[in-house]
């Protein structure tokens, strides 16, 4: 049974069709990676599935409950996380406040939810930084601090937009790890990312978008030996 | 602003820093609590009495515009409306029903507090300064209502009738029970703010302020919690106004529901320290001196010569603190203990 389910879902701005017809299933417990050349609609897709845009048509479920057209805190509530191209930090907070905004999401005590920031915050290894203004922090760590956040909400299904982009390999390998730990915990991911590199190795599969379509889908070798997927990367020969 | 998170951090192992300013900040706090509770012994000109429940009175508006203004960063300039409509709504129905005007002063926060959620329910459609106009606009309508209300005085405004004196009817003919009144009224909001601040709606607000998008991602509801802040706010505020109301025993449109009173209340904010709990008394401190000294100073020739120093003020502040006095402050201890903490780790090496 699939956890996140994405039905025929088409979303238009005016007259630019930014997906079409879009449709895939996340099981629990699974990486799904979902990938595409620029302007493909990834983020779009995103936007969809965390409730910050409605789809025009088409449906989308979350353990079989219809979340399309829920506002975003509505799908918070409903299990789903996630976390934004720019970090979008709390940047008048430590990064022990930060997450312990997401953590009021299921226990209102200050004090509980400082115990969950502090288990977050060591979980995405940055348990030092607890009392670090946030805004200070470098964009390799504000990443991760949005993950922290994002997972104190005690999601079904995190949604991570491009947490790899930008990095160093270094710092690549360690949220590589930190996304593993993540589907230790049994909470599903969805990614979209342009390091493939990063994300080809995890994934349980890849989705691959392109203007607006889907254009494939299946396990990462699958993806990587796809004439299609290859001609959207680099061009038909 | 890490100082602030320290503030709503009691329980947490010492962290030598952020702490030390945090204890400095309970010390100064329980300090100055005890000397304004002996000023009225040492101050007995009734005039400089009065200047005193001034910066009481200012920095209790400024306190409660700071949960709305500043917190949650929705920066209200027509605060003055919700002063207004506490200061006519417990004057009516004190002077026109004889309700015990305590009751007409909470009676008057309610309603301040339901009128806001009204008003805010359309005003929050907007964001950052295009809220701030519609604030300004509705507190514009507001005002020319009462002025035109008849059955509120209209123009000319309400008396409050001083045939009587005590503290059940809240008229008093000394100064001192007014100043004790206001440094009340100063301290509950502090404590309201204090509260809110430790709360996770403290956090909610500054998760708002900082990042609406993000704040939503995490099941917060922008429209509930700035609605919350803009009605604790507007409360207080129309507690402010209602004393205001007992004390002057006059009220009418241009002194409880000018624009000037609304700017007053986020400047105050500003200048102090704007989303820090102590900012705004200090800001009050300063903007009254400077309200009543040029008045002392240049008399009726010298009117707006205030506000040609407030305005150099908020550029002083706005292009070198733009954190306020007490943003400023905070800065200066934190450097000043980097600098310490290295000279303590070359002289260990």
């Amino acid at each position: 049974m699939s956890l996140l389910s994405v039905r025929n879902v088409t979303k238009k701005f005016g007259g630019i069709t930014a997906n079409q017809d879009v449709s895939f299933s996340l099981g629990a417990g699974e990486i799904v990676g979902l990938i595409g050349p620029n302007g493909a609609g990834k983020t779009t897709m995103f936007n969809c599935i965390a409730g910050y845009f409605p789809p025009t048509s088409g449906e989308i479920y979350l353990d079989d409950e219809k979340i399309s057209g829920l506002t975003p805190e509505q799908c918070a509530h409903a299990g789903i996380a996630r976390t934004f191209q720019v970090a979008r930090t709390f940047t008048s907070m430590s990064a022990q406040e930060n997450v312990m905004v997401g953590a009021f999401l299921k226990n209102k005590h200050v004090a509980t939810a400082r115990q969950v920031a502090n288990d977050l915050l060591e979980f995405v290894n940055l348990g030092k930084f607890k009392d670090k203004p946030a805004g200070s922090m470098t964009i390799s760590e504000q990443r991760r601090l949005a993950v922290a956040r994002a997972l104190a909400v005690s999601p079904k299904l995190l949604l991570m937009d491009e947490v790899m982009a930008g990095l160093n390999p270094t710092e690549v390998k360690e949220t590589v790890e930190v996304v593993l730990k993540i589907r230790q915990r049994g909470i599903s991911c969805l990614i979209v990312e342009h390091v493939l590199e990063g994300i080809m190795p995890i994934a349980n599969a890849i989705v691959v978008l392109d203007y607006g379509k889907k254009i494939a889908d299946g396990t990462p070798q699958a993806i990587s030996n796809n004439p299609q997927v290859i001609a959207a990367y680099l061009g038909e020969e | 602003m890490s100082n602030n998170a320290v503030i709503s951090q009691p329980v947490e192992p010492p962290q030598s820093l952020p702490r030390k300013t945090a204890n400095i900040g309970y010390v100064l706090m329980l300090a100055s609590l005890v000397i304004a509770l002996f000023v009225p012994q040492f101050v007995e000109s009734p005039s400089h009495q009065n200047i005193a429940i001034l910066i009481l009175m200012a920095a209790q508006m400024g306190v409660a515009w700071n949960i709305v203004g500043g917190y949650a960063g929705q920066v209200s300039l027509g605060q003055a409306a919700f002063y207004g409509i506490g200061a006519y709504t417990s004057t009516l129905l004190f002077a026109m029903f004889g309700l015990n005007p305590w009751l007409a002063m909470v009676a008057g926060g309610v309603v301040a507090a339901l009128i806001s959620i009204v008003i805010g329910w359309s005003c929050f459609r907007m964001k950052g300064h295009y809220f701030a106009m519609a604030t300004i606009a509705v507190a514009e309508i507001i005002q020319i209502i009462f002025t035109n209300w008849e059955y509120a005085g209209g123009a000319v405004g309400l008396t409050i009738p001083m045939d009587r004196q005590g503290w059940d009817v809240f008229v008093f003919a000394s100064k001192v029970p007014y100043y004790y009144i206001a440094l009340g009224l100063l301290v509950l909001t502090l404590l309201a703010n204090l509260l809110i601040e430790r709360s996770y709606f403290g956090y909610y607000f500054r998760a708002i302020k900082d990042e609406p998008d993000a704040a939503r991602s995490l099941g917060v509801n922008l429209r509930k919690y700035k609605l919350i802040a803009f009605a604790v706010s507007s409360f207080f505020t129309a507690l402010g106004g209602s004393f205001y109301a007992q004390k002057e025993l006059y009220i009418d449109p241009a002194s409880v529901l000018g624009t000037g009173l609304s700017i007053k209340m986020a400047l105050v904010s500003i200048l102090g320290g704007i989303g820090t709990l102590f900012g705004p008394v200090l800001g009050a401190g300063i903007l009254t001196l400077i309200d009543e000294g040029t008045r002392a100073l240049f008399g009726g020739t010298g009117r707006g010569t205030d506000l040609i120093i407030y305005a150099a003020l908020i550029i002083l502040v706005a292009v070198y603190y733009p954190n306020g006095v007490i943003g400023g402050f905070k800065s200066w201890m934190a450097r000043r203990q980097a600098v310490q903490s290295q000279v303590a780790r070359g002289e260990h090496q």
